[in-house]
């Protein structure tokens, strides 16, 4: 193909991509939009997959059985996304287990929130109510995306984020409403996961550095200061509501801009914990890796039957 | 309180689904794989929502404000009835998967029965949670045979973990005082009316998953009288946690 001819089918692809067409697995599409989107779907997916432990961390000893029983339905469902999502990612010519061993390798990212421990039952609450609310404010507008396989799981992703993002508030309702001691819990959840959740919505758009492209091919579609003032301004009347403090002495309703003023994030324990150095990087690994090592005999063990099985079937068709 | 055989007899059935759940819950993100994790999870979701039907009855039963959970997360070691099979811990994949068929088997056939009880809400609840445990056999007998006639590691390490929970399925068939009544009042399952199917439904799949089928004829029971092994201490430490550090408060 000659440099005229690509850039031709580059005009064209960007053309439909500014209709708002969708983008299938077997158009063509630049070299660069199939590996952006591997990087940010496959991302998503390990985000769902590692986020089932410190979640998954709880279920033995959640205090109820409703609420036992509401975790395990929700950690099933982030296996679920992830599931979808891998799969959504295959469409793009890579395999699941390449994906596995670039999270494994620490070559791919996953959402660094889940680097963060889960130390009482609270954080069940917590996460649900803010990990899972920012999850949202970042996951809507990609219902739109441009490639239409992430599109269509983001839509079914985002309806059960959002019911998970109202347990997890319910759950800090119960809690704040509670005796001291569960308020208590209520409020120390807050205090930790408030500041991570923030930095969650990405680094400030002048550090971002995949936006600009992202968002011509609407893989982005605010940028990461928008989401987090967003995130910010609809969660600060739901910790007011049920009587807990957003940790933040900074934080003020600005009547001239119609929203609130926020106090510094602290950008260096964001990197330190990307960077692998956060409080429980080496334990979600080592959780993931061991799984998957010690799953390698079971999934060599399901495609020997299967060979096996398929062996005899052809012999009694001879 | 009025019903005591009753009470105990839906405490003996719900103590097996509830210590199981609790098994399959600790495996949560850990799975060979993500499909199996999934499945894992979804038994567990299935065992508890069962617990749940039982133990809301049970708590009507009782009729002394006892809550499921209270009934579920405050009792003491030697109170609960289960059998020691579905305490048993999650050794390997192979193990697990063991367990859960060992007790599939028998699940499957007790619901069966207990479908007729003439009490009509054990009757309803067994309706309920047939269809359920069907798929659960279906998926742990698959895994019996995938394991044990999949490569020469995965067919030593299913046949060490059946010959190991073999030494436990009898107790399946034990019949305890209240299980006695029950039967003779047209409630209760008979579980003695079980066992010789149970062994020849276990013994044809072992043949078909080419695994040896163990001749030992020595038995553990003990958990339907509350007399456990020492792993069920642990996980009820797991269980009970949030309900002894915080008493008497809401969730």
């Amino acid at each position: 193909m000659s440099e005229e001819q690509i850039r031709s089918l580059e005009n064209q692809f960007e053309a439909r991509i500014a209709r708002d067409e969708k983008i299938e697995p077997k158009d063509w599409m630049p070299e660069k939009y199939r590996k952006t989107h591997i990087r940010q779907m496959s991302q998503h997916a390990h985000s769902e997959v590692v986020g089932m432990l410190p979640e998954g961390n709880w279920i033995t000893r959640a205090p109820s059985l409703r609420r036992k029983v509401a975790l395990l339905a929700k950690v099933q469902d982030e296996a679920g996304h992830g599931l979808y999502l891998y799969s959504a990612c295959e469409t793009l010519g890579i395999s699941r287990d390449e994906l596995y061993d670039q999270l494994h390798s620490g070559k791919a990212k996953y959402s660094s929130i889940f680097n963060y421990p889960t130390v009482t039952w609270a954080d069940m609450g917590a996460i649900g109510w803010l990990v899972d609310g920012a999850a949202i404010i970042n996951q809507v507008p990609l219902c739109n995306t441009s490639y239409g396989p992430y599109a269509r799981a983001m839509i079914r992703v985002c309806k059960e984020e959002s019911f998970h993002q109202r347990q997890g508030y319910e759950i800090m309702i119960k809690l704040a409403n509670g005796t001291p001691e569960q308020k208590e819990l209520a409020q120390d959840a807050l205090n930790r996961w408030w500041w991570p959740s923030l930095m969650m919505l990405g680094p400030t758009d002048a550090e971002s550095i995949h936006t600009e492209q992202s968002m011509k091919w609407k893989l982005k579609r605010k940028s990461n200061d928008d989401l987090r003032q967003q995130f910010i301004d609809q969660t600060v009347p739901q910790a007011e509501l049920i009587g807990l403090t957003i940790p933040d002495p900074d934080l003020k309703w600005n009547e001239e801009k119609g929203c609130y003023d926020f106090g510094e994030i602290n950008w260096d324990e964001f990197w330190q914990v990307v960077k692998g150095h956060g409080p429980c990087n080496k334990e979600r690994m080592k959780a993931r890796v061991g799984a998957w090592e010690e799953g390698e005999w079971v999934r060599d063990a399901a495609m020997a039957h299967a060979e096996k099985k398929q062996e005899r079937k052809q012999k009694q068709a001879v | 309180m009025k019903n005591e055989n009753l009470y105990n007899y839906i405490l003996g059935i719900a103590d097996n689904s509830l210590i199981l759940g609790q098994r399959m819950g600790e495996l949560c993100g850990h799975g060979p794989s993500l499909e199996t994790d999934i499945a894992c999870t979804n038994i567990s979701l299935d065992l508890f929502g069962q617990v749940r039907s039982y133990f809301q009855y049970a708590s009507k039963i009782a009729g002394d404000n006892r809550s499921e959970d209270d009934i579920a997360m405050l009792r003491k070691e030697r109170e609960y009835k289960n059998v020691l099979l579905v305490e048993q811990p999650n050794t390997d994949f192979a193990y697990t998967m063991a367990r859960q068929f060992l007790f599939d088997v028998y699940h499957l056939a007790f619901l069966s029965e207990l479908q007729k009880s003439t009490d009509l809400t054990l009757s309803a609840i067994a309706n309920k949670c047939i269809k359920e445990v069907s798929y659960h056999e279906r998926f742990s007998s698959d895994w019996v045979k995938r394991l044990g006639d999949g490569t020469e590691e995965s067919k030593a390490k299913m046949q060490d973990a059946i010959n190991y929970l073999w030494t436990y399925t009898d107790e399946l068939f034990h019949q305890t005082e209240a299980d006695k009544i029950m039967v003779s009042e047209g409630a209760g399952v008979d579980v003695t009316k079980l066992k010789e199917a149970y062994y020849k439904n276990v013994g044809d799949l072992l043949e078909v998953a080419t695994l040896e089928i163990p001749e030992s004829k020595y038995f553990q029971k003990g958990g339907k009288e509350g007399i456990h092994t020492e792993h069920l201490g642990y996980l009820l430490s797991d269980l009970q946690y949030m309900q002894r550090t915080y008493p008497n408060m809401e969730w």
